[in-house]
């Protein structure tokens, strides 16, 4: 992303409205800027900012005029009164920041927009996650923080040390060059980004032990990881690992429970 | 969809009480085919979805691809920072449906959520319906509707530089939006606003609602939060930020 230095005003709407606080007024121009090293492409300030289209030179002699008197305008905050804000054409490997960036673009590798993952959430349809089992999804960057490929890689590697076998129809696994090894691509290890997903799964019983493993390296990350635990319920809607994690002192609160009301509708599938 | 299952409540703080109070205000159903096994004539599943949930008040309705209730402005005149439009428009939502996609509907009421789940399981749409909402409540809304729960993924809380993190009532507002669209420097500027009386706490939930590309953020409890937090009352524990933002350990 980047700001067009003759639209923009310098009234500093943007400034937190983007998620990773990569904008700031330049004090030389008096014109808002992008850090792009900072920037994940995630277009909140492009598309999330109502538009006004006003001519800048007015606006400017408009602003000028009210400072001049002290005045306090009490502009609507998420307006960019002269659409400045211009998205870029993005190149490999920047083209990673805005396809975990932005919801809005489905991943390439799943077709699936937001993080790109379907975890439990088609679990009746797809049997991803079996009775016995335990999908874990563990997510980097959120909420708020970002993070690049370098923090994620070290911990696929320490996953992958452990012998986990990482889901396939997923982003970050769709970029590992060495899925047994967890390793990363390297021209894309310092792209900065808002958050990704990595999935493993293992048995019911692993479920302490890779908590623990998770929580030890997440301590050497300069960001926040957020973890979900899945499994598949018996058929009469009980499960066990709602226990093993009260049993770890692990938060149970909040949780997110497939009905099981989808099923095979293509004539040509279930035929 | 993950952006719903982490959302902040004390009940993720390191040292909870012993009883926190319970999110009764935030309850999230949403709807997602699988590409070539139930994908077929998925307009018009996502169609009903949306209807049937507009029958049962919700306070935010998305479609992943297009976006939710409450959307941005592409060209507002100046007037607007004295009078602005923000009703909501289902009808656009419903035209706007077009194919593959997730739906979600966001109730305020646990007993709207439970009325909607009866009636999709009457609908028989085919594809996977999930809530995120509390898991006993969900497990509650499927023995009401007579279900049992096919699969169930916990939000086992924050690991990590917790210290990088905001406050609570941050947090709280932000994580409403999962993908991130919320920067908590926006919920920090709409709080002070709010404390100022330079805004109510609905113009401030609506603000952030636009931000949400989605549709599952619940402008009914950011509105709550907003509100409570201009009332000045205490914030029960620490800030996020000095680390109270995961379980107990």
């Amino acid at each position: 992303m980047r700001i067009d230095e003759y639209r923009c005003v310098g009234c500093g709407n943007c400034i937190p409205v983007c998620p990773m606080g990569a904008i700031a007024i330049d004090p030389h121009t008096g014109r808002a800027r992008v850090n792009r090293d900072e920037c994940v492409e995630c277009h909140t300030c492009y598309r999330g900012m109502s538009k006004e289209h006003l001519f800048p030179p007015a606006v400017r002699a408009v602003r000028r005029l009210a400072r001049a008197f002290r005045f306090r305008f009490d502009p609507e905050p998420d307006i960019c009164p002269t659409d400045a804000l211009t998205p870029e054409e993005l190149t490999w490997p920047r083209t990673v920041r805005r396809a975990f960036s932005d919801p809005l673009v489905p991943h390439e590798s799943t077709g699936i927009h937001g993080r790109g993952t379907a975890e439990v959430k088609t679990n009746d349809v797809t049997g991803r996650v079996k009775e016995g089992e335990a999908g874990f999804v563990i997510e980097f960057g959120r909420p708020g923080i970002g993070v690049r490929f370098r923090e994620i890689q070290e911990m696929t590697r320490a996953l992958a040390a452990l012998g986990v076998e990482f889901e396939q129809q997923n982003p970050v696994t769709s970029l590992m060059t060495d899925p047994r090894a967890g390793t990363l691509r390297e021209e894309i290890l310092d792209e900065k980004i808002l958050s990704a997903i990595v999935e493993v799964k293992t048995g019911l019983e692993q479920v302490p032990a890779i908590l623990r493993h998770v929580r030890e390296v997440s301590r050497r990350l300069d960001t926040v990881v957020v973890v979900g635990v899945s499994t598949r319920c018996a058929p009469d809607g009980s499960e066990r690992l709602g226990s093993i994690l009260k049993g770890e002192g692990y938060a149970t609160y909040r949780g997110k429970t497939n009905l099981g009301l989808g099923r095979v509708t293509r004539q040509e599938v279930a035929r | 969809m993950t952006n719903t299952l982490h959302r902040y409540s004390e009940h993720y703080a390191i040292h909870p009480r012993p009883e926190p109070p319970p999110v009764d205000d935030d309850f999230i159903v949403f709807a997602m085919a699988t590409r070539g096994v139930n994908d077929d004539d998925l307009v018009e599943k996502y169609r009903t979805f949306a209807r049937l949930a507009l029958a049962h008040d919700p306070v935010n309705l998305g479609n992943a691809s297009k976006g939710g209730l409450y959307r941005p402005e592409p060209a507002l005149t100046p007037l607007a920072h004295w009078r602005r439009e923000a009703r909501p428009n289902p009808d656009r939502l419903l035209t706007e449906i077009d194919g593959p996609t997730t739906m979600a509907a966001v109730f305020r009421r646990r007993q709207d959520m439970d009325g909607f789940v009866r009636d999709l399981a009457a609908a028989d749409l085919g594809v996977s319906i999930n809530v995120s909402a509390p898991v006993d409540a969900a497990a509650a809304c499927c023995a009401a509707a007579g279900l049992a729960r096919h699969s169930v993924e916990y939000s086992v809380g924050f690991e990590g530089r917790l210290e990088r993190l905001p406050e609570r009532t941050v947090l709280e507002i932000s994580t409403m939006c999962g993908h991130g669209m919320i920067a908590h420097t926006l919920v920090r500027k709409l709080l002070d606003w709010v404390k100022e009386a330079r805004r109510t706490p609905a113009d401030a939930a609506r603000y952030l609602c636009r931000f949400c590309t989605c549709g599952v953020f619940n402008p009914a409890r950011a509105e709550a939060l907003f509100a409570r937090a201009r009332a000045d009352r205490p914030e029960r524990g620490s800030s996020a930020g000095d680390g109270s933002a995961s379980r107990a350990s």
